[in-house]
């Protein structure tokens, strides 16, 4: 059995920050692997760790600095990886769900997976439909938001995190696309032995052309013009001063509403 | 133009969500004054069309197949009813079960797809207001081509309000069983414990910012002090440091407590949408910029390892 898992590096954000035309200046960024895709590989491993003859392979849409990122994923075991990446690529515009998922599936119908994992959504443009996108272009089955798996024979039963604290408990068909929900498992922290052992992993990095496709892939008809920080629309009261003083304005407030009297 | 709506209903009910997709599926509609046509899938579709029939909608069509939500089912009859109707924009609940089916009928329509839009605007083509990094900044997509597919944010627009004439038919949706390779066999509520956070009167709320679970512990002094109850955001409970039942938010408890006090908590959408009912909202955040202090009545924008003892001070 082989479960691919989409693994991506997602920036995350300064407390203060300038913006740089349409994105954040890189100073103020911050990289590492994408938190839903954290728990989407750790859930590939234990399927393996409870299997047998299980391969991991993760799949990387993303420049040569993600490669530190991929090997983190590696260090907590996933067997292999493979990254997509070329200059039309770093060139293109905005890669929105379609055009992502059309890379994945070339990488799909190379690889020949019996699953497909990939997190939720990514924390930095959180678009969250990759992964029913691709599954539609496969023809495969999927579930979005899954938080509680087990493989059967030829069927994934699945919860799927609605809204509200309630669960739907699903079966799905497999080959199958499911995009993992946080919590779902208890990632591990990558070992010593396991980040010395990343370091001698396959890494491919794959073009276009080597995966099949034409630079025309790359021709999204969602096109990024703005980018800028929403106003705040706050009208809180701001307590200034030392923490004694703040929490003394505080401590006022909250009586004065009636709290632990 | 003509704007596509698809209602969202669970088990017996129609969700709120639906409403506000109505007010926005008016509002792009007007801007070329042009008709919003709503579908309704499954379970007691004539019902909820009664209930959808508010003022500025044009037509309702209700698909008869099956009771719940099942998305082989739902991307068939909606790819089919977008045929028939041949909208310029299609509109879904951004929902998990709305992120479940639209990118699958947005595929197979081959039509472009921006999921979680806070704003929408039609000038020549569609423009989507989004947001990226946390809700720390918006972008602007324009979308090309003569239709297109977006997933709405829950609680952005008003819920539509009135009574409407539309008309209502039945949609006769080819529904291949072949392809419906999913069956939804039930559902299950979230385990709760001794304490409902719903009904506690003051909230001590946690996350992220508590950096690790011993830290904990000037959480839990503080809620003692003022005689509240702890709650926390969806990391911590991830983590395991609390159980599932103290969870606030889109996918744990809508809580409506007199005092809500956000400790480390930068308050993303999916929080926020747990506890704006507050009554008084309290946020300590050391990053001035949290999208917390948007909703928050007061604010102290400093470490919480300093504030927070010192607040259980002032109680002791």
């Amino acid at each position: 059995m082989k479960i691919l898992v989409t693994v991506k590096e997602v920036a995350a954000v300064d407390d203060e920050f300038e913006i740089d035309g349409l994105g954040i200046d890189d100073r103020y960024l911050t990289y590492d692997l994408n938190e839903w895709d954290e728990y989407a590989v750790e859930e590939a491993v234990q399927l393996a760790e409870a299997g047998e003859d299980v391969e991991v392979v993760t799949v990387t849409v993303g420049p040569e600095d993600a490669e530190d990122t991929i090997r983190q994923a590696l260090a907590k075991g996933a067997d292999r990886a493979i990254r997509v990446w070329d200059d039309a690529i770093a060139e293109a515009g905005l890669l929105d769900p379609g055009t992502k998922a059309r890379l994945l599936e070339a990488v799909v119908a190379a690889e020949d997976p019996d699953l497909v994992l990939s997190g939720v959504q990514a924390g930095d443009d959180a678009f969250g439909a990759t992964g029913v996108t691709l599954a539609s272009r496969l023809d495969w089955e999927w579930a979005a938001v899954v938080n509680d798996l087990e493989l059967a024979d030829g069927v994934a039963n699945v919860h799927r995190e609605l809204e509200g604290g309630v669960e739907e408990i699903t079966e799905v068909d497999l080959p199958a696309v499911l995009t993992i929900q946080t919590g779902i498992n208890d990632p591990r922290y990558a070992s010593l032995r396991g980040i010395r052992q990343a370091q001698q992993k396959e890494l491919t990095v794959q073009s276009l052309a080597d995966v099949g496709l034409d630079a025309d892939v790359l021709d999204s008809p969602i096109e990024q013009t703005d980018l800028y920080e929403p106003e705040s629309e706050g009208e809180a009261t701001i307590y200034e001063g030392s923490a004694d003083e703040t929490a003394a304005d505080l401590a006022e407030l909250l009586r004065e509403k009636g709290v632990a009297q | 133009m003509t704007v596509l709506v698809v209602a969202e209903h669970r088990r017996g009910e129609l969700r709120d969500v639906s409403l506000e997709l109505l007010s926005a599926g008016r509002q792009l509609a007007d801007s070329t004054g042009g008709e919003l046509h709503v579908g309704v899938v499954s379970g007691d579709a004539e019902g909820y069309a009664e209930r959808l029939n508010r003022e500025g909608v044009d037509a309702i069509h209700t698909v008869a197949h099956g009771e719940e939500f099942n998305h082989d089912v739902y991307t068939q009859a909606v790819t089919q009813l977008f045929d028939a109707v041949e909208p310029t924009v299609l509109l879904v609940p951004n929902s998990v079960n709305g992120l479940d089916y639209a990118p699958a009928v947005a595929e197979r329509l081959d039509v472009p797809l921006v999921t979680d839009a806070v704003g929408l605007a039609y000038d020549d083509g569609l423009t989507v207001t989004r947001e990226m990094y946390g809700s720390k900044v918006e972008t602007t997509l324009e979308v090309d081509g003569p239709q297109a597919a977006v997933t709405v944010r829950p609680a952005e627009w008003p819920k539509a309000e009135g009574s409407g004439d539309a008309s209502v038919e039945s949609f006769d949706a080819a529904i291949d069983e072949s392809a419906v390779r999913s069956t939804v066999t039930g559902f299950q509520e979230v385990g709760g414990g001794d304490i409902d956070i719903s009904d506690a009167d003051v909230l001590v709320s946690v996350g992220r910012g508590i950096e690790e679970e011993d830290n904990l512990e000037i959480i839990h002094d503080l809620a003692e002090a003022l005689d509240a109850t702890v709650s926390a955001s969806r990391p911590i409970v991830d983590n395991g440091w609390l159980p599932k039942d103290r969870q606030v938010g889109q996918s744990g408890k809508v809580v409506t407590p007199d005092v809500y006090i956000a400790i480390g908590i930068s308050g993303a959408v999916q929080h926020v949408a747990g506890m704006k009912g507050a009554d008084t909202i309290v946020a300590i955040n050391e990053d001035p910029n949290a999208p917390i202090f948007d909703i928050a009545d007061v604010g102290i924008q400093d470490d919480l390892f300093d504030v927070v003892p010192a607040l259980t001070e002032q109680f002791s």
